[in-house]
């Protein structure tokens, strides 16, 4: 017992344990949250985390809080992603819809060049208002973990919706049409 | 043969200002600085990431930077400007200056690991040292017979017939 009590014997079982501590907490830091789809699944609307971002066209910066009293179909997308070039169409089309009933597509830009964002703007002809998160500040709040993701979030600022992948139009009918019936 | 002169002194006059420009181009290349910077996405240096898509508009953008003639920290910091400083793959290596604990961990933790494992080998390569004594031999016990073998010959003394 006593050769197990030796101070190298203990420093080596700290040291073990410290790996053990750090691979532990890589481990899960690397996991995303899934705090968001915990609270849908009991039917509860979590408010949705702060966005405050530069446009990407420049300018002064927005954020998500300006779009109170509106629904919001935040997309979180990248000009890198396949999926994403597919949806493109689809959101612009329903950006007009939403604009008529009191809402809006809201973009954001993550960990892109700025160049190959507005590029990418250009091409789609997207005309709803896109945001720029070139470090990818916001992933982490979302549980964001892949691209696109996109949240549905209601006149009073709750994520009503969420769909880790790309949209479709089924989607949109189900789970954004029922929120602009909805009063602030 | 003086035209031939005068079209070699002409080549020669256009080629200097060029080759001097060169010269002075700070120029770095894709491999300078891929090994510096992260691919956010993969969560890996540029380098090891081969197949993301992220990591090869990275790798475009530095390639029309480094045809622009930038150098590596001007590379490096446009960077920063398009991705924040988590792109920068090495601890301590802040657009700020400063770097932070979680930096410093970085060389800390493995030479902590380093010593403390270099004094363990230390420590037990001397203790099986004075185990074996100088020759190489176990050595006897000082205090006379192992308690071993004395119970033993207790043991048969008592079942001897």
């Amino acid at each position: 017992m006593k050769r197990f009590l030796s101070p190298a014997s203990i420093a080596a079982l700290v040291a073990v344990v410290g790996l053990l501590g750090l691979l532990a907490y890589g481990l899960s830091s690397s996991e995303p949250d899934r705090g968001i789809e915990g609270a849908l699944a009991k039917g509860e609307r979590k408010g949705a985390p702060k966005v405050h971002l530069p446009r990407l066209s420049g300018g002064r910066k927005a954020s998500l809080a300006d779009y109170r009293g509106k629904v919001v179909v935040l997309n979180f997308w990248a000009s890198w992603c396949e999926p994403c070039r597919a949806e493109s169409p689809l959101l612009q089309r329903w950006h007009g819809r939403l604009k008529r009933g009191g809402g809006t597509v809201l973009g954001v830009d993550v960990l892109d060049v700025s160049s190959d964002a507005r590029e990418f703007v250009r091409k789609f002809g997207l005309t709803y208002p896109m945001l720029r998160d070139g470090a990818g500040d916001t992933l982490a709040s979302f549980g964001v973990g892949a691209y696109p993701e996109t949240f549905v979030i209601d006149r009073r600022g709750r994520i009503a919706a969420t769909r880790r992948g790309p949209v479709d139009e089924r989607f949109l009918r189900q789970r954004v049409q029922p929120l602009l019936r909805e009063r602030s | 043969v003086r035209r031939l002169a005068a079209a070699a002194a002409l080549a020669l006059t256009l080629a200097l200002p060029a080759a001097a420009a060169a010269a002075d181009c700070p120029r770095t290349s894709l491999g300078d600085v891929e090994d510096e910077v992260m691919c956010q996405v993969c969560g890996t240096p540029l380098e090891l990431a081969t197949e993301s898509p992220q990591a090869n508009r990275e790798r475009d953008l530095i390639r029309r930077l480094v045809a622009q003639c930038k150098s590596k920290d001007e590379v490096k910091a446009t960077l920063v400007a398009q991705f924040g400083d988590g792109v920068l793959a090495l601890p301590g290596d802040k657009s700020e200056g400063g770097s932070d604990l979680s930096d410093r961990l970085v060389y800390i933790l493995p030479a902590a690991g380093f010593l403390l494992a270099a004094g363990g080998i230390g420590g037990a390569a001397l203790r099986w040292r004075r185990r074996r004594g100088p020759s190489g031999a176990p050595l006897a016990s000082p205090a006379g017979p192992a308690p071993d073998s004395e119970r033993l010959d207790d043991d048969l003394r008592r079942y001897d017939l």
